[in-house]
């Protein structure tokens, strides 16, 4: 925020910060790496008990065809199912925050949604649904949708008290205290939120495909992985794996920088720099 | 030097008093009698201190007088309309809470035109209305900085900045000063009292500081714990401007060893049980 004096030296390249956050993560990941080749080459495994990291690199660019359409598909999923959950359950939240008791008479349905496991009711949903890509991504969204709803639902109402009575000694209307006061307020918990959702809808369209079992040219990672299965091809149920990894560490990421977009200069959670 | 509760008006006081509490009391639910019935009357550009010890009313006094609390029986007028149709007699009321209460997310400036903003204000008649504030409280040069990047004091003056924005003929502020250093304090009480003087303000201000009280005052009103209640009323007669050279004259000594007196006096009388 404000101008610190600029040093008269610049700070060394490895003792910044944001270089560290980067750097330090990638040295262990190199050195499991390492230790994983050295392993798979010194033991001698065999290709279908563990392929190497180098054997799950090439395969990932030999098998690129069937793996990148399915990639597509899983992101596809993902996405549609995050948005969708990031919508309703903001929708839900005003809902709730209107009046206690709507919030208390829905809430512990919100719950029940959450505590019923997916699998269990992802063949429902792929019967009544005809569409397979809606159905699943109904299916992830379920999953996804929890944590927006009780995140933002907390946020709406953790407004300073102090504040809000300033607001209605001002005769603030509901629509302004609504606009100017509670959404603000809510705003680091609906990022905190939508951290957890993000990785939620990832598991929920893996989890989805798993149960729908489409094939085809809608065959997303998951069933790239179950079909890897059936034909004891390792290597490339481990690079499908690393494209679900990287797909969920990618999304993480995209949420922690609009969280950072959108609170780095108010919000201590984002305060890294003092 | 002590005037009885309640006041009489006399015959030649026509003018309308900015607020009369009239047997205002405020009992909760399950039986707390945070304040028992207050009568007082308090004439336009008076500065009234309601001094007390924590848990004697006087938050809850003012609150009622902003009409953020409802008395359980008794009325509060200000100008002779009750809280809720203040706007009908022209008059504005602004309120400066113990926490300088801003929005983080917002810079000063946004901060300070949010009564404007909700009242409807158009943006460039409310941004020089907020600069004109800004300038009072003498922080034209933070208007765009973040409430964190500013310290406590200046934050309060951001606080008293977005009350005074709409010209107010009532300023109400509770315990506001509070929370501050020393030093920080009485810079602010002094710029406080220029404030009241310049803008004819009527003021009432909740403190448990018996220094403070003397310093801004030209009315105390003494408040006792448990149950909350008005003990006594005593005026300072010490001219304004008050400078730093009052608080070490005699005639200070005097007010606050007087009000110091009345205090102990009230408490012993229901304090037997604590501490």
């Amino acid at each position: 925020m404000s101008p610190s004096a600029t040093p008269a030296r610049p700070t060394p390249w490895l003792a910044r910060p944001q270089v560290q956050r980067v750097v330090y993560p990638l040295l262990v990941g190199l050195v499991l790496v390492a230790i994983w080749q050295g392993l798979v080459t010194g033991l001698e495994l065999p290709p279908y008990l563990v392929p190497s990291p180098a054997l799950m690199v090439k395969t990932l660019f030999t098998d690129w065809a069937a793996l990148g359409l399915a990639l597509w598909v899983t992101v596809k999923i993902t996405l549609l199912a995050f948005v969708a959950a990031t919508v309703t359950g903001v929708l839900i939240s005003f809902l709730f925050v209107q009046s206690k008791g709507i919030e208390t008479a829905l809430f512990p349905y919100a719950v029940l949604l959450q505590v019923t496991p997916i699998v269990a009711v992802a063949p429902l949903i792929i019967i009544w649904v005809k569409d397979p890509v809606a159905s699943m991504v109904i299916c992830a969204a379920l999953v996804a949708l929890f944590p927006i709803i009780s995140n933002t639902t907390l946020g709406l109402r953790s407004v300073e008290p102090d504040l809000l009575s300033y607001f209605k000694l001002n005769r603030a209307s509901r629509t302004q205290v609504l606009v100017r006061l509670r959404i603000p307020s809510a705003l680091p918990y609906f990022f905190g939120g939508l951290r957890i959702s993000s990785g939620l809808s990832l598991i929920g369209a893996v989890v989805a495909e798993f149960v729908a079992g489409t094939g085809g040219s809608g065959a997303g990672l998951a069933y790239q992985i179950l079909q890897a299965g059936f034909q004891l091809n390792i290597p490339r149920m481990f690079a499908a794996l690393l494209l679900i990894s990287l797909t969920g560490v990618a999304l993480f990421v995209l949420m922690a920088w609009l969280s950072r977009l959108a609170l780095g200069s108010w919000h201590a959670s984002e305060n890294t720099h003092d | 030097m002590r005037h009885p509760e309640p006041e009489t008006p006399g015959p030649g006081t026509e003018a309308v008093p900015a607020i009369e509490v009239l047997s205002a009391e405020k009992t909760y639910p399950n039986g707390t009698q945070a304040l028992l019935p207050v009568d007082l009357k308090i004439e336009e550009g008076e500065f009234i201190t309601l001094l007390g010890p924590s848990g004697c009313g006087k938050s809850t006094l003012l609150k009622m007088v902003a009409g953020l609390l409802a008395p359980s029986d008794g009325r509060l007028l200000l100008w002779r309309k009750p809280v809720d149709r203040l706007s009908e007699t022209g008059r504005k009321m602004a309120f400066v809470f113990q926490s300088p209460t801003l929005m983080p997310w917002a810079s000063v400036q946004t901060n300070v035109r949010l009564p404007l903003d909700l009242a409807g204000v158009p943006r460039a008649k409310a941004d020089a209305r907020v600069a004109d504030a800004l300038a009072l409280v003498g922080l034209s040069k933070f208007a765009g900085a973040l409430p964190r990047a500013l310290s406590g004091g200046m934050q309060m003056r951001v606080s008293i900045a977005r009350g005074l924005v709409v010209q107010p003929d009532l300023l109400l502020m509770d315990e506001p000063f509070g929370a501050l250093d020393e030093i920080t304090r009485h810079k602010l009480d002094a710029d406080l009292l220029d404030l009241w003087r310049r803008k004819k303000l009527t003021v009432i201000f909740v403190t448990h500081s018996i220094h403070e009280a003397v310093f801004l005052s030209s009315r105390v009103i003494m408040m006792a714990a448990r149950p909350g209640r008005v003990v006594e009323t005593f005026r300072i007669d010490a001219p304004y401007p008050r400078t730093a050279d009052f608080m070490v004259s005699p005639e200070f000594a005097h007010y606050a060893r007087q009000l110091q007196h009345s205090l102990l006096q009230a408490s012993a009388s229901t304090e037997e049980v604590s501490p």
